[in-house]
Order: structure tokens, then sequence, then C-alpha cells
């Protein structure tokens, strides 16, 4: 995260923040709205103001609070302050959820179609009949006329868990249209549709849009704000930075509005090149996971530190867990030094020499009623005795080295994991990724949710471990923690789109994993129509 | 967020249509089955197709046939319930024992006999309501909460009639079980009235079908506008209901109340259910799918019984029946048993 924040780069939200005096053409507008969740907010007097008819992008980094402001908007949370208005009237009560769906329906990344219903009774959920029984029959029909209606080809008798992501979406857009909603939410609606599916999406919001439907468009693809969207607001560190119309904004401002010029922190001394004779330790050939991503080429050399990056629909989490063998590839291979590690398989992954950082460290990193001792040693609890015995005192002595090595600030070896600080917990995490001295280690996100001082040493410790000859794979959307990588690699929809050595701008990154940079070669998909 | 279920490319439209109709098939997969079935038993032994054989094999089957029921509409509700074979036993037996008088081993109440049927509906209700409670208010596994209540149940039988069978009936307690009905068992009427008005609801209402939607996705029903704790917990008090009734229906077949009723049927009715095209996971199945179930289990129950098998290996070839049973179910839809 951009921790220092350019005081005049942006507007003051309250200044120039819409208005309450709403204007007959405004369709939704928030005002003022903050929200916390205990110790973290997620918005900041932020607000948004969206004009009857007009397609309006949200955009912003992760944890910008793009969000929280969407379940403020959909009535899913209430606001700690400010409020919401639907064309100049206050928003319904919370509890009146009919009102709400009136008034805003929302295409989530999460499907909310019922996949063992079909088709048409999805369309009419919780709405079949008045009183009294259904008629299928009339409904299939009703339905059937809505698809046609919204130029659909699908059956309306058909079960909605046999409809592809493309279909599913369309059958969720029809229904928020159906129940009278004229202001409808997609959130992120591109991140699973291929790029044939993609421009029809893009096809059918313009002529929704030409109808005068209101749409809030979030998305991480900056190209696809600037190719169907009118006005463009920005979030930032849970703040309003600027609403400003797409056409008189251009790609560089837009990318500065998300980053907000972060002045970079230095961090760690530049490391010196590697020899060119160093050996590859890390070599992935021609790895695909279906339309997850595909064409992935790479090697990582004996100590070098190689970043990964890249838009949460861009494969990079898919692609680590695949080399750390959480998932199993459809084609290709990882190569440890010269041996093929077998595919799908966390134990032969480790016994191969790759050590893992996962994603999550509460669901996949931590067991948090076990020690520090315990968790932090798993990997290489059967070397504490004879045929499989733990003798507690060598335990103890190597999680004691662990401590002192990582810098952990815990009671002692036998707190349990649980009580530890996030920063903390993640170093036990690192702490056992590294227990069994591996040659390659692939950490995922490794200092998501980590204040500024623990964020220092985890990565000092990468740096050491680096050091000492293990390669090291990176897959971060954080700009602290891909900045300590030799170079940087970008994915985009599932693809390596770009390389950036050392030296890059923050812009460079953010830009690159918006898909807008100049480099970047024209959408694959898109060419074939 | 790549999970691989979200990223898979629909099938050609030719193969999602052949699903499309092995789906609605689903239903009526069972039908051939039990024609076989007959089939088999009229070689077995001609008895089996005597009037009096096959009402005797209907009667047999209502009690498990209203758990089916029951266990079914949870089931598809997303939800789970064990407790149900301690309802069959402890509703009736507490509902007696409040009437009977204390000689009788009852507990000395001695309410008038006329309330022993709505009292012993009302238990019924009474503990789905409490599994209800405990599952939404408190946020309890459901598994857990019947298992518990499971045991809690059948103590609270054995505490209140000291472990004894209760024998001397009140005959407004034995008439639904033993009553002809225009020559048919009033159990079985019973039966076919409720299943029939559970394939309408939850096949023609709101009511049912957001039952439906409940266990299929419980988060897009909530987006729907549907309560969804209130569909869950009428849900479990009408399974509460539908077991105290079985309870009775038994009661009044035996003509007693034994301190066991009731108990391992559970097992059955998830067997059943699950033959029956039931999803373990919500969501999924329909009532007559489930009737169909319990329609095959009963048959296969009395052929082994007329062909002679020694009652010493009945229930290892039961069992291994309905392992078959599950497997055929599961190669007739092509999908993984869930």
């Amino acid at each position: 995260m951009s921790a220092a924040d350019n005081q005049n780069s942006v507007a003051v939200p309250g200044a120039t923040a819409p208005g309450t005096g709403a204007a007959p053409g405004v369709a939704v507008e928030a005002v003022g709205v903050s929200k916390r969740f205990g110790a973290t907010t997620a918005l900041a007097d932020a607000g948004i103001s969206i004009t009857t008819g007009e397609t309006h992008a949200l955009v912003g980094r992760n944890g910008a609070g793009k969000s929280t402001l969407v379940s403020i908007l959909t009535g899913l949370q209430r606001p700690d302050s400010g409020e919401v208005r639907f064309g100049g009237e206050l928003a319904p009560p919370l509890s009146d959820r009919n009102a709400w769906r009136r008034r805003v329906a929302c295409v989530y990344q999460k499907s909310t179609i019922i996949p063992t219903l079909s088709v048409a009774e999805n369309l009419f959920l919780n709405r079949q009949a008045e009183r009294g029984p259904i008629a299928w029959r009339q409904l299939r029909r009703r339905a059937g006329d809505l698809l046609e209606e919204f130029g659909l080809a699908v059956d309306p008798g058909r079960l909605a868990g046999d409809l592809n992501v493309e279909q599913r979406q369309l059958v969720e857009i029809a229904r928020a249209l159906s129940t009278g909603a004229r202001f409808i939410i997609l959130d992120e609606p591109t991140a699973q549709l291929d790029g044939v599916a993609i421009e029809r999406l893009f096809d059918r919001l313009r002529s929704l849009s030409a109808a005068g439907v209101t749409l809030l468009f979030i998305s991480h693809h900056l190209q696809e704000v600037y190719e169907v969207c009118d006005t463009v607001t920005v979030l930032r560190d849970a703040r309003w930075v600027l609403t400003r119309p797409v056409a008189e904004l251009g790609r560089e401002a837009l990318v500065e509005a998300m980053t907000g010029e972060a002045v970079g922190l230095v961090t760690g001394t530049a490391r010196p090149p590697l020899p060119a004779d160093t050996p590859v330790s890390l070599r992935v050939d021609g790895l695909r996971l279906g339309d997850v991503y595909g064409d992935i080429d790479l090697e990582v050399r004996s100590g070098e530190m190689v970043g990964v990056t890249g838009s949460g629909s861009s494969g990079k989490v898919s692609l680590a867990e695949t080399i750390s063998g959480l998932r199993r590839a459809d084609t290709g291979t990882v190569v440890v030094g010269d041996r093929v590690v077998p595919p799908g398989s966390v134990p032969a992954a480790l016994a191969a020499g790759i050590g893992t950082v996962p994603q999550d460290r509460h669901r996949e990193g931590l067991i948090p009623l076990l020690s520090i001792a315990e968790n932090a040693t798993l990997p290489i609890n059967g070397s504490f005795g004879p045929a499989g015995l733990i003798v507690p005192k060598r335990r103890a002595a190597a999680a004691d080295r662990m401590i002192e090595r990582y810098d952990i600030k815990a009671p002692g070896p036998d707190a349990p994991v649980n009580s530890l600080s996030g920063g903390n917990a993640q170093k036990v995490v690192l702490a056992r990724a590294l227990s069994t001295d591996p040659r390659v280690l692939v950490l995922i996100n490794p200092t998501a949710g980590v204040d500024v001082r623990s964020k220092e040493s985890l990565l000092g410790a990468v740096r050491d471990a680096a050091a000492a000859g293990t390669a090291v794979l990176m897959v971060s959307d954080e700009l602290d923690d891909l900045r300590t990588c030799d170079r940087v690699l970008v994915m985009f929809h599932g693809r390596v789109t770009r390389e950036l050595a050392p030296g890059w701008a923050d812009a460079d990154v953010v830009a690159a994993v918006e898909g807008v940079a100049a480099e970047q070669p024209a959408a694959p998909e898109g060419a074939q129509q | 967020m790549t999970g691989t279920t979200t990223a898979t490319v629909a099938p050609p439209t030719v193969a999602a249509g052949r699903r499309l109709r092995l789906a609605r098939l689903r239903d009526l997969a069972l039908v051939p089955a039990i024609l076989v079935l007959i089939l088999v038993g009229a070689l077995v032994d001609p008895v089996f197709l005597s009037t009096a054989n096959i009402i005797n094999v209907l009667q047999q089957q209502t009690e498990l046939s209203l758990l089916v029921l029951a266990e079914a509409i949870i089931l598809i509700g997303g939800k789970f319930d064990l407790s149900l074979e301690s309802t069959v036993g402890l509703a009736p037996a507490l509902a007696v024992a409040l009437v009977i008088p204390a000689a009788s081993n009852g507990l000395g109440t001695d309410w008038p006999t006329t309330f022993a049927i709505p009292i012993c509906l009302l238990i019924g209700l009474l503990v789905g309501a409490f599994n209800g409670m405990l599952i939404l208010r408190l946020g309890l596994s459901a598994f857990i909460v019947t298992l518990g209540m499971l045991i809690v149940l059948r103590g609270l039988q054995i505490g209140i009639t000291g472990g004894q069978n209760l024998f001397e009936l009140p005959p407004s307690v034995l008439y639904l079980g033993n009553a002809l009905w225009l020559g048919l068992p009033a159990s079985i009427w019973l039966c076919g009235v409720l299943f029939a008005v559970g394939i309408v609801v939850l096949g023609f209402f709101r009511s049912g079908r957001s039952i439906y939607a409940v266990g299929g996705n419980a988060d897009a029903a909530r987006a729907a506008g549907i309560r969804t704790d209130r569909v869950v917990f009428i849900v479990f008090m009408v399974a509460g209901v539908l077991a105290a009734l079985a309870g009775l229906l038994m009661t009044g077949r035996l003509g007693s109340v034994a301190a066991a009723q009731g108990q391992g049927m559970i097992f059955t009715v998830f067997a059943a259910a699950v033959i029956g095209g039931v999803s373990m996971d919500g969501g999924k199945g329909t009532l007559f799918g489930a009737l169909c179930g319990v329609i095959v289990l009963g048959l296969i129950n009395n052929i082994l019984t007329l062909a002679g098998v020694s009652a010493q290996w009945i229930q290892a070839i039961y069992g291994l029946i309905i392992l078959v049973a599950l497997l055929l179910a599961r190669l007739t839809t092509g999908k993984a048993q869930d």
C-alpha cells in the first residue's frame, strides 16, 4: 500500500464530492459515507454520484474500499455515517429487501444463481407466482419471453448449473432488469470471461445504457473502463479521490490517481547482479491449467528473486499454488534443479525442495490452536527423534532458534500461534517454509495484512534466504514486495504479458496489471472478431 | 478466486440436452426398478402378489415413509436431522404416559385421553422447534445438534417410562394404526395424502420452492428476499410433527409403545432418501423420488423374507443391496453422488 499519501494531488472529498441537492438527473448518490470494520477503515467520508443513464466506472487498487461501497449501495451494509439516495430520495431501511431490489441490482463476482433449479425459476426466484400454485408452463413462457427480449438463447427449462459462466452472468443481469431495477452494479463482470464473451457483454452493456439503464461498472482492467464507461470515480485508501468524465482523463492521470504518486519506500539495498553462470533452480515449462492460466514458461536462478503480479483474475495465485503442489496443472512440468516434480502433491514438492508461504495464513498457513513450535516445525518434525518420536526439548530448541532468527515477537515457543499478531504469525509461516532449507521458496502475498515493521523483517528474511542461494518466486499485489525482487513478471488473463527489469516505476506495474501498457499486445481473443 | 469450478466451460449443447433429459428422468428412474422387483417377487413366491401381502408391505412402510418425507424436506432445505427416530418413540410415549393411570406406568397426571393425539403431535412440533432454534439461533451444526437430540430424546423416553413398554393404551392412540378406511389401512391413506400434499407444495408453491432455493444457495435465496431462517425453522417443525405421526402409526400397529420404538430407523431413512435421488448437499431431489426409494427398500425387504433368507443374514444382504442401489443411482445420473 502506498503509505505516503500525497496531500496536494487530490481535492478534499467534502468540497467537491457530489453534493446533497440532488440534480434531477442523478440516479444514485452516496454522500459522506464512512465505514469501519474493527481497526480498519474501509471507507472514510467517500462519495459517489451517478447520473441517470450513464455507465459509471468505479476503480481503485485492492483495499481501496470498492467492495464496501458496493455493499452500502446495495443495502447489504449500513454505513457508520453518511447517506445513500436513489433519485433524490433517501434509501429504504436495510430490512426492506424488496424495496432495495426495486432500486438496485448487483451482479456479484460470486454467482447468486441456484445451480439445482431451472433457469426459469432462477429468473423468478421467490416471485414464481403472486399467490396460489405455480403455473410452471406459464412461468417458463414468461422466462422464455424475458430471455428472448434480452437476446439470450437459453432454454428456460435447463438447469442453471448446466449453464456456462457467461450465460449464468447474463441470466443474473436479466433477472436484475426484470425486478424493475434500473440501476445495476456489475462487480468485475469480466473477471471470468474470455475475450469474445467480454466483447459480447460490452455490446450488451452499451445497448442497456442506450435504453436508459444506469450502470456502475467495477473493473481492475482500465482499458475496459475506457471502452464502455462515461464517467470514472477513483477510490484510494478508503477515500474518494476524483470523479471525472473518462474522456477527460488520460491513462497516466488515472493510474496516478489510483496509486497516489506514492513516493516509493526504498527498501533494502540494491542487490548485486547474479553471476552469469548461476544455475537455474526452478524451471517451469508450458504450464497450463484450464482457463486459469496457460503458456507459462519461467526460470528462476539460484539466489534470484522473481516477482509475479497481476489482478485477481490473472491466475498468478493458481500458478504459485501449482508450483507448490496444491493444484495440478493440465499440461507442463515444474523442474527443480534437474528433477521433474511430480504434479499435484505437496509432499512431492516439499521433497523436491519447494517451500511455500500459502495465500491465506489463517486457512492454509497455520493450525491456530497448536503452539508456535509445533506449527513452525511441522515439515521437519521427523528429525527430532528416532521413528517419528518428537523429543519436546529438541523441538523447543529448534523453535527457539527460529524465533530468534526470524525476529518473532512471542512469549515463547509453547505459546499458541493464534495469540500472535498478524505479522508475527506470518513470520512463523515463513519460518516453517524455510525450515527444510528449500532450494525454491514460493511466497503468495507474504505481507498482506502485516504491519510495516513486520513487513521489513519478513522481506529481510526472504532476502537473506535468497542470498544463501534459495530461488525465490514472490507472487504479490504489494509494490513493496515486488520492489525487493530482481525482476517482476506481470500476468494478465492467465498469460505473462510483461517482464519489468529493476528500476521500474510504480505506474509501470499498475498499468501492466490493469492491461493498459503500451507494450501489451492486442488482446489475443478480441482479435478473432 | 480462480477456482476450477467457475472456470469450467459449458459442454456442447447436445451433451447438455441429454443431461437435462436424464435429470428429468431421474425422477422416474426408480419406477423400472420397482417393476423389476415386483416381477422378481412374483417369481420368488406367488404369495407376493396377493392383496394381503401387498397391503402388508405398504402398511409396514408407512412409518418409514413418513420419516423419509420429513427427512427429504430437511435435506432439500440443506440441513440434516438425525433425531427423527427418537421422536418416533418419545412423542407417543410421553403423550400416552400423560393420559394413562400411574398403575399402567403412566405419570399419574391422568389427562383426558382425547388429548393424547394432539399432545403427541405437539411434542413433535416442539422437538423440531428446539432443533431449529439450536441450529439457527446458536449457529450449531445440524449434524451434531440432532445427534445430541437423538440421544437425549431416547433417554427422556426411557426415563419417563422407566424403560418399560407401555401396553394399556387408550383407543384413540390405537385407532390410526389399526383402522381400515374403504378397505385399506388408514395409515396408507394418511401417507398417500401427506405425500401428495408434500409433492404439490414443494413442486407448485412459492413456500415449497423457497426450500429448494435455501438448500441450493442460501445467500442467493436471501438476496432474492426469502427469509431463509424462517424457512428452515418451519421445515424442522413440520418434520418433527411428521415423525410424531409416524410414531403414532407405529404405536397403533404394534399395540404398544416399545422403549426402543424407532431405534435404528434413521439409517434406512437416509438410504431411502438418497436412493430416491435426494441430495445430501441440499437443493436437489423430489418427494416422489423419495417415495420410490421407500417402496424399493420395502419390496427388497419383503422379497428377502419371502425368499427365506435366514434371519441371521438378512441384515447383511439388505445393507449390501442398499449399497448396490446407491451405485446404480450413481451410474444412472453419471454424476458424482452428492
